[in-house]
């Protein structure tokens, strides 16, 4: 296993410095640089596609050996959404070889580029954008070498089999062509791609390669690793967020079978055993020896509005336009919530690391092994470059859930018992405890129509903390909060950006004159909070949906074609038309205890189109809802792996249907009590739906835009859209429990 | 004391204490890597395997009420060469985003199928009440479920012929 994991001994930091100075003839340059290289030299090195503008070398992304093997680099890591077959597709395309040829490596802080974090539905834009124009390069430079060689011209050259042919038959594989530091050249900002009539392997559904491991009991997540002499450990957590550890005896667990070891550093504890069952049980009973000082420090959960509001410290201006208090007609106000929602991951997080000299080597299931790295180092106080990362899957994260502080666990730990590997791995109860939960969120509308049946007023107001707390410093880190020499995490700026973070989508995609939307910012986060599939998006769509159904019938309008009325682009309009049209949308009335809904959203305003119509089933007697089925379209541009985008959008579907039905963080004034499915439960298959679809809008030759986290918004507002369509009474506060909406039809 | 395991076939000696849950032995002393800790409350169903045709969680069966029985996991219902039917049909309609909890749906898969190679959609469903997907993969499951029932019956693979213990 070691072996595997860790060969290609030779790293890209060393690749880069034994590497001189760049020098590439002219003979490889395409006419149109070889026309701008006749100009004064720009100041600035030229924008290059994706996140080749930050690693620009060829090589960083393609090597290609003597014998013809090709390895290809992401920073990008697998996280269960499919990126390692749709990048292989890429690859493929633009080297003109087939996918098996190639074998990807994802995010390794030894071996690939740095490529933050694999978040924001942005790996397709990001690596897959960068990847793609490498590749074509790399082609290219194959090509111009073989039409030298052979001495016939580069456009009666194919490629067949890892080889250039020439119409007479003569070939040269790729693996003759490269040379040393043939591929150590930067790349250009145009490349020659494929043209979308030509794809052979993009655009047509891949099986995904990960797969066949995974259902046959293979080696397949960081939780499979089992490396020589490995220990296993767990960690024994607070009983709440402000607890600290007033008094330990800890001789009864050290004389336990099996136990290595039980280490102590401030208020961080954890038990290192020879077995993990062993590993349990001392866990166990540490937890029993342990006595810690509670303190009082969550908010009320009941009056969650009112908290959230009190904590308002700053206000951002997301947009602002014309006079959004206008309204001459009928005015919609009302305020919105969104709980807490945990990322639950179906196996806790887990991370294996071990220290051999100076060195030490982590594999994590973390989003960014850079960042991961970063932390990790300075918590321990080591040298970045004696630290190195290893992306392995973990089970779906769905955001910053545990894995970077499971990651910081194992480093902790093994930086104590050196040379010996430790395996960490959070309990259930530990996961749903201490990830970083998906923000609390209020929003607060008022909008009004004008005489022309259009939206003449918008004012919208959210109130709640940053999404985001990844790595970013040690702080970041449980391990590093808890230990004695602690880390504080840094304090949380409001910022407003195009992508949006608590503000994402909360600027709606529709044509609003007049519009005032403002984010109150929370820099206090009584709860730990980060990233959750969406951000704020979930929250923003399902409250400005809402209302645009409210408004469609204040202004006795079909809500479809209400929201057209209010779609300029021309790409919105299509995916609306489509969802509307494949689920058969009509205003006649619904069968009895069944109602439809509506939903749409550019993902962040700047990606991906998904609309989306469902049909429920709401029984009066329990206020049981169903989603029966679901209808969807998308958008998400030119087209890799169309099963990954429809994979990726069916399970964002159910996943964001059961966030809106059941999902709620639960606590007390001191502790978390949703620690378990049963306190905090999720979609289960009886009430899933008959049917879901997803139908593809295929934009050949535009940018990538993103899939995983299109649905989150769209569905969530249709679920709730239908349920007023099917009981006459609309839910404001997510979610939509059997209590909730029983109370609300007054069944 | 060992206790004697029967898995995927192969009987094995093991030297553990006999309160350790079965998922530990599978895992850790057997380097199988299919049954999958979950919850450890047996909540979930990550970690299902098949005793004597029936689903059981193994994260809370502890190994001293196994002495001898006929174990099941993932890793006997075929190999990557050779995939089962199960694990034919979950390719087929490419049933996994992350994948964690898949090796647990086609222990509950198997385990019905092999009992009932016709289920309804209803007992299909009730077949998965104790597992959970967090992916919202479910209904590839379940078409995958349909798809693995269908082979098995055309190959005759009914309670009376069955593959796995």
């Amino acid at each position: 296993m070691t072996d595997i994991l860790e060969k290609g001994g030779i790293t890209r930091r060393t690749v880069l410095a034994g590497a001189g100075a760049l020098v590439v003839s002219f003979s490889l340059l395409s006419r149109s640089l070889a026309q701008e290289a006749t100009q004064p030299p720009a100041p600035e090195p030229p924008k290059l596609p994706g996140s080749l503008d930050e690693n620009r070398f060829l090589d960083a992304w393609i090597r290609i050996d003597a014998d013809g093997a090709i390895t290809v680099f992401t920073g990008k890591a697998e996280l269960g959404q499919g990126i390692r077959t749709a990048l292989l597709q890429v690859a493929a395309e633009e080297l003109d070889v087939e996918p098996g040829d190639i074998e990807l490596v994802t995010a390794d802080t030894g071996r690939t580029p740095d490529e933050g974090f694999t978040a924001g539905s942005q790996s397709m834009q990001n690596s897959g954008t960068a990847i793609r124009h490498a590749a074509a390069q790399v082609r290219e430079i194959l090509f111009a070498e073989a039409a030298r060689r052979l001495a016939v011209a580069s456009g009666e050259l194919k490629a067949e089999g890892k080889a250039v042919i020439a119409s007479d038959g003569r070939s040269v594989g790729y693996g003759e062509l490269v040379s040393a530091q043939m591929l150590h050249i930067e790349a250009r900002p145009q490349s020659s791609v494929k043209q979308p009539g030509t794809f052979r392997v993009m655009g047509k559904p891949m099986p995904r390669v990960d797969i066949p491991a995974k259902v046959t009991g293979g080696v397949a997540y960081v939780h499979d690793l089992r490396l020589e002499g490995m220990l296993h450990a767990r960690v024994v957590r607070p009983p709440s967020p402000g607890a600290r550890l007033a008094n330990l005896d800890a001789s009864g667990v050290e004389a336990m079978p099996g136990v290595v070891s039980v280490i102590r550093d401030g208020g961080f504890l954890a038990v290192v055993s020879e077995g993990e069952w062993q590993a349990v049980a001392a866990m166990r009973a540490l937890a029993t020896a342990a006595r810690w000082e509670e303190v009082a420090t969550l908010p009320e959960q009941a009056d969650l509005p009112a908290v959230l509001q009190d904590l308002e410290r700053e206000v951002g201006v997301v947009s602002e336009s014309g006079s959004p208090d206008i309204g001459d007609g009928k005015t919609f106000e009302a305020t919105f919530t969104r709980p807490y929602q945990i990322h639950g991951a179906i196996g806790p997080s887990c991370a294996v690391a071990r220290i051999e000299g100076e060195r030490l080597t982590v594999w994590s299931h973390t989003q960014g092994v850079y960042p991961d790295r970063e932390a990790i180092a300075e918590m321990l106080g080591m040298p970045l470059e004696q630290v190195r990362v290893i992306h392995m899957e973990g089970s779906g994260c769905y955001g910053h859930n545990g894995a970077d502080d499971a990651a910081a666990d194992a480093a902790l730990i093994a930086q104590k018992l050196p040379g010996r590997p430790v395996r960490v791995q959070w309990m259930r109860e530990q996961e749903h405890a201490w990830e970083p939960y998906g923000p609390a969120m209020l929003v607060k509308v008022r909008a009004s129509l004008g005489g022309d049946g259009r939206i003449s007023g918008w004012n919208y107001d959210l109130w709640s903390n940053t999404h985001s707390t990844r790595p970013g410093g040690a702080g970041a880190l449980l391990a590093a909060r808890h230990k004695e020499q602690s880390f504080t995490p840094k304090t949380p700026e409001l910022n407003i950006s195009p992508s949006g973070n608590g503000d994402r989508n909360a600027n709606p995609t529709y044509v609003l004159p007049n519009k005032r939307v403002l984010w109150h910012f929370l820099p206090d986060m009584p709860l730990r909070v980060s990233a959750l599939r969406a951000l704020g998006a979930y929250a923003n769509v399902f409250a400005v949906e809402s209302t645009m159904d409210e408004l469609a019938l204040a202004a006795d309008a079909d809500p479809v074609e209400f929201r057209l009325r209010h779609l300029e682009d021309p790409r919105a309009r299509a995916v609306v038309e489509l969802a509307a049209e494949r689920f058969g949308w009509s205003n006649a009335a619904p069968p009895s205890g069944r109602g439809r809904g509506f939903g749409f959203a550019r993902y962040k305003t700047l990606a991906a189109y998904l609309a989306v119509a469902v049909e429920a089933e709401v029984e009066r007697e329990t206020g049981r809802v169903r989603v029966v089925r679901a209808v969807s379209a998308i958008d998400s541009g030119e087209v890799v792996n169309p099963d990954g985008i429809r994979n990726q959008t069916e399970g964002g579907i159910l996943q964001s249907i059961s966030w809106t039905l059941y999902e709620a963080v639960t606590f007390d004034d001191t502790r978390i009590t949703s620690i378990d499915w049963s306190s905090y439960p999720i979609l289960r298959f009886a009430s899933v739906p008959d049917s879901v679809e997803v139908h593809i809008i295929d934009r050949p030759g535009e940018p990538f835009l993103g899939t995983g986290e299109a649905a989150q918004g769209p569905v969530a507002a249709a679920v709730g859209n239908a349920i007023r369509n099917a009981t006459g009474r609309r839910l404001y506060d997510l979610p939509f429990t059997r209590d909730r909406v029983r109370n609300a039809i007054g069944a | 004391m060992a206790i004697s395991l029967k898995v995927n076939g192969a009987t094995h000696q093991i030297d553990a204490d006999p309160a350790t849950p079965l998922l530990y032995v599978l895992r850790n002393d057997l380097s199988l890597n299919g049954a999958k800790f979950g919850c450890g409350l047996g909540q979930c169903g990550s970690c299902m395997v098949m005793v004597e045709g029936e689903a059981v969680l193994s994260c809370v069966t502890p190994i001293m009420l196994l002495e001898g029985r006929e174990i099941t996991t993932v890793e006997g219902l075929g190999t990557i060469e050779e995939p089962g039917p199960v694990q034919e049909a979950f390719i087929e309609m490419q049933a996994a985003q992350c994948g964690y909890c898949i090796p647990g749906m086609m222990m509950s898969a198997q385990a019905l199928l092999q009992k009932n190679p016709a289920p309804s959609e209803e007992d299909i469903r009730n077949a998965l009440s104790t597992n959970l997907c967090r992916c919202g993969t479910h209904m590839r499951i379940l078409a995958a479920i349909r798809r693995a029932g269908e082979v098995m019956q055309s190959a005759g693979m009914t309670s009376t012929n069955r593959r796995t213990g």
